[in-house]
């Protein structure tokens, strides 16, 4: 036991000195053509990116998404940002996925994760989960759950992000 | 021995890096980072004779655990810490007290992955392999053994797997071996890599071993299962396709049956802005597939087979009777359309329309029963593809979502459902079949940036089980950070009991990656599902706590 907690001391000094979460952890997951893609390669030119985990079967996350929808044009306008929801619908919803989001016309990038590798990559509990990922790929910011009037909220940071300030955690 | 590998681990960390010189270890430890996540759940429970909830003797249960991930360049190791004292009512009981069931190191170096100790994986749709965690549902089937992944050139990749599976805090007898060969044909020859049309095929060969030790049979002690698949896609058009087939595997699911299973899955979608459509069918027929023959419940499953059904979230459409996959045997059938009116067209008004349409149809398969004292194979039945056997489930639902204006939106839902009570939930057969009605209306106003009340409105119409059921929710949140809700659930008609009112107040706090919720109130027994898999939860009286945590 002694060794254990030995370890798990190293482990944690390890940790204090990664101050941050930095970045977004090399994963293979899905495109929504069913292609890998590594999620090493997410980048924005230097603009900042949203990842959002999301369900089909999950009403919040609809919400969420369905909401930002409404002005996602005007974002990506005004900041450059680009939003990717990572489905974590497994094999049960996954091919749902596309029709869902065409259905809804959603804009944003999609990514499937049908086993939850990403998602216990980058340590996420349950859906909706958003991180917000800053011009220099380093993760700033993350948010569980969702309730009306959030993405004003997450509106703020990205504006500031791409202004080129920080965002204190 | 656990202990030992993570100090192997963190060696090998510290003596890899101690080669390098002082300035480089920091350098190398600047990129290291540790992610995870935590997470307890408590429940003080009280006796309340009405609704059958009783007090356990240790009157507060608690589920917990910590998940660390390590990870440096190619280079990550992780551990989770698990604690039950003891698990919440409705979980596994297996799960007694705490331990480190999961950890792991592995490192990817150019097109080779090596993952020692604890992984999860999945081979196509799961059909032959998928070991996966639910922690919500305590399911947890993970491979602790060996696993290398190699791409063998763009497209093309193999995976190798051994191990045994976790099973609680300890794994279970069998040994599950397996290969999986995916090929990408648009990524793998560069003249097809402009062509509309995208096909990937993919094969799996998973075998598991397990001595015969039974007294009364001869037991194959290698059971090995094959599936084949394909992936085509042309612009909107996408087809999702897996065959697969398992030599014979007698065990307790099938009652020791050496028949040969089968399984297969299709499913064709079409969508573009505003539309989509997606169709899918199955057929399963004796594909329990589990490294280990006497195992019951949700436990060692080496295979995931999905159910073809909608997954539902309000509650009285997502907790009373939702189907659960018949792995002995069913054909199912699902169909979706999702429609947008647009904005300003009749159908749409200012904000635009939705409308989501959902059938979903479950039968067993035909079974001509065998003597299996005539039969020197013993096979206990035999089955003709192209027939159906008794109804086991149906849903038709339709859901409207309609912004009415800036700050008001509202979800109309009415589902129609047909539940087998007695093959769902293993009653006797002369249990009736469950006719329901449900319907919901879900209105969410914002009063400001900040505020926004939202309320749900559901009935359930039965004749059988029962009854009726009225729920209503209320919930407000102050937004980004607090939420509270107020739950009132009402069986106003049931033919076998008292009305009982269900009631539940609930508050919570979020900030960053941190959640805190508290809840007071009862508990309806029901049947709790993720992705198909569910667990029957007992009825319950008492106060809630929920933390988590993603760091």
């Amino acid at each position: 036991m002694k060794n254990l907690l030995a370890a798990l001391l190293v482990t944690f000094s390890m940790s204090l000195i990664a101050q941050n979460q930095g970045k977004v952890p090399s994963v293979d997951v899905k495109t929504m053509d069913y292609e890998t893609f590594n999620t090493s390669k997410i980048s924005n030119n230097g603009k900042p990116v949203v990842i959002n985990f999301w369900a089909t079967w999950c009403s919040p996350c609809k919400r969420e998404l369905n909401n930002i929808a409404y002005m996602y044009e005007d974002w990506v306008e005004e900041t450059g940002v680009k939003i990717i929801a990572v489905s974590i619908d497994d094999a049960r919803n996954m091919g749902k996925v596309a029709p869902y989001v065409n259905g809804k016309s959603w804009e944003y990038d999609i990514l499937l994760d049908p086993n939850g590798d990403l998602k216990r990559a980058m340590g996420v509990n349950n859906v909706p989960h958003t991180f917000l990922v800053d011009g220099n790929g380093d993760i700033v910011w993350q948010h569980n759950s969702y309730s009306e009037g959030d993405e004003y909220e997450l509106y703020e940071l990205i504006k500031k992000l791409s202004a080129g300030e920080s965002i204190s955690k | 021995m656990k202990i030992n590998l993570i100090n192997l681990l963190t060696s090998a960390v510290l003596l890899s890096s101690s080669a390098i010189q002082a300035q480089d270890i920091k350098d190398v430890l600047n990129k290291g980072k540790i992610t995870g996540n935590f997470q307890i759940e408590a429940q003080y429970y009280q006796e309340d004779t009405l609704i059958g909830a009783e007090q356990p003797n240790e009157q507060v249960l608690s589920n917990g655990f910590l998940n660390l991930i390590y990870s440096n360049g190619g280079f990550s190791a992780g551990v989770r810490y698990e604690s039950y004292q003891n698990a919440l009512l409705g979980y596994p009981t297996g799960y007694k007290g705490s331990g480190i069931p999961y950890r792991f190191a592995s490192y990817t170096s150019e097109d080779l992955s090596v993952t020692v100790g604890n992984f999860y994986e999945q081979f196509g749709n799961g059909l032959v392999l998928r070991a996966y965690e639910e922690r919500g549902l305590g399911y947890d089937n993970a491979i602790d053994g060996i696993r290398v992944k190699y791409k063998v050139k763009n497209g093309i990749e193999f995976t190798g797997l051994i191990g045994q599976q976790r099973i609680f805090f300890d794994k279970g007898e069998g040994i599950v071996r397996a290969f999986n060969a995916t090929i990408n044909l648009n990524e793998t020859f560069e003249q097809l890599a402009e062509a509309k049309t995208k096909i990937s095929f993919g094969g799996s060969v998973v075998s598991k071993y397990q001595e015969d030790d039974n007294p009364d049979f001869i037991l194959p002690e290698n059971v090995p299962a094959f599936s084949a698949r394909t992936i085509i896609s042309r612009g909107k058009f996408n087809i999702n396709a897996e065959y697969a087939f398992k030599a014979n595997d007698p065990n307790t699911d099938n009652g020791f049956n050496y028949k040969n299973g089968e399984a297969a899955f299709i499913q064709a979608t079409y969508s573009r802005k505003g539309l989509g459509i997606s169709l899918s069918a199955k057929r399963v027929d004796n594909f329990s597939f589990r490294s280990e023959r006497t195992a019951g419940e949700q436990d060692l499953f080496i295979n995931y087979q999905p159910a073809l059904t909608k997954q539902h979230t309000y509650n009285l459409l997502a907790t009373l009777y939702p189907y659960a996959t018949q792995p002995n045997g069913e054909t199912a059938l699902q169909g979706d359309v999702i429609y947008n009116f647009k904005k300003g067209s009749v159908l749409g008004g200012k904000y635009g329309t939705g409308i989501q349409l959902n059938a979903a149809f479950a039968f067993d398969i035909d079974k001509d029963s065998l003597d299996p004292t005539a039969d020197v194979q013993r096979n206990l039945y035999s089955s003709n593809y192209f027939e159906t056997g008794q109804r086991f489930f149906r849903d038709l639902n339709i859901q409207i979502n309609k912004k009415l204006t800036k700050d008001f939106k509202l979800i109309l839902t009415y589902s129609n459902l047909l539940y087998n009570q007695a093959v769902i939930e293993g009653k006797p057969p002369e249990t009736p079949i469950i006719k329901a009605h449900i319907g919901v209306v879900e209105g969410t106003y914002k009063f400001n940036m900040r505020n926004s009340l939202r309320f749900e409105a559901q009935v359930l119409k039965t004749k059988q089980d029962q009854g009726d059921w009225a729920t209503g929710l209320l919930e407000y949140s102050y937004s980004p950070h607090w939420f509270v809700a107020a739950l009132g659930q009402y069986n106003y008609d049931n033919p076998k009991a008292d009305e009982v009112l269900y009631y539940n107040i609930s508050g919570g706090y979020n900030n960053h990656g941190n959640r805190i919720s508290l809840s007071y109130g009862r508990q309806r027994a029901g049947i709790f599902c993720v992705g198909g898999v569910c667990r029957v939860v007992p009825a319950s009286n008492g106060l809630y706590l929920s933390i988590t945590s993603s760091f």
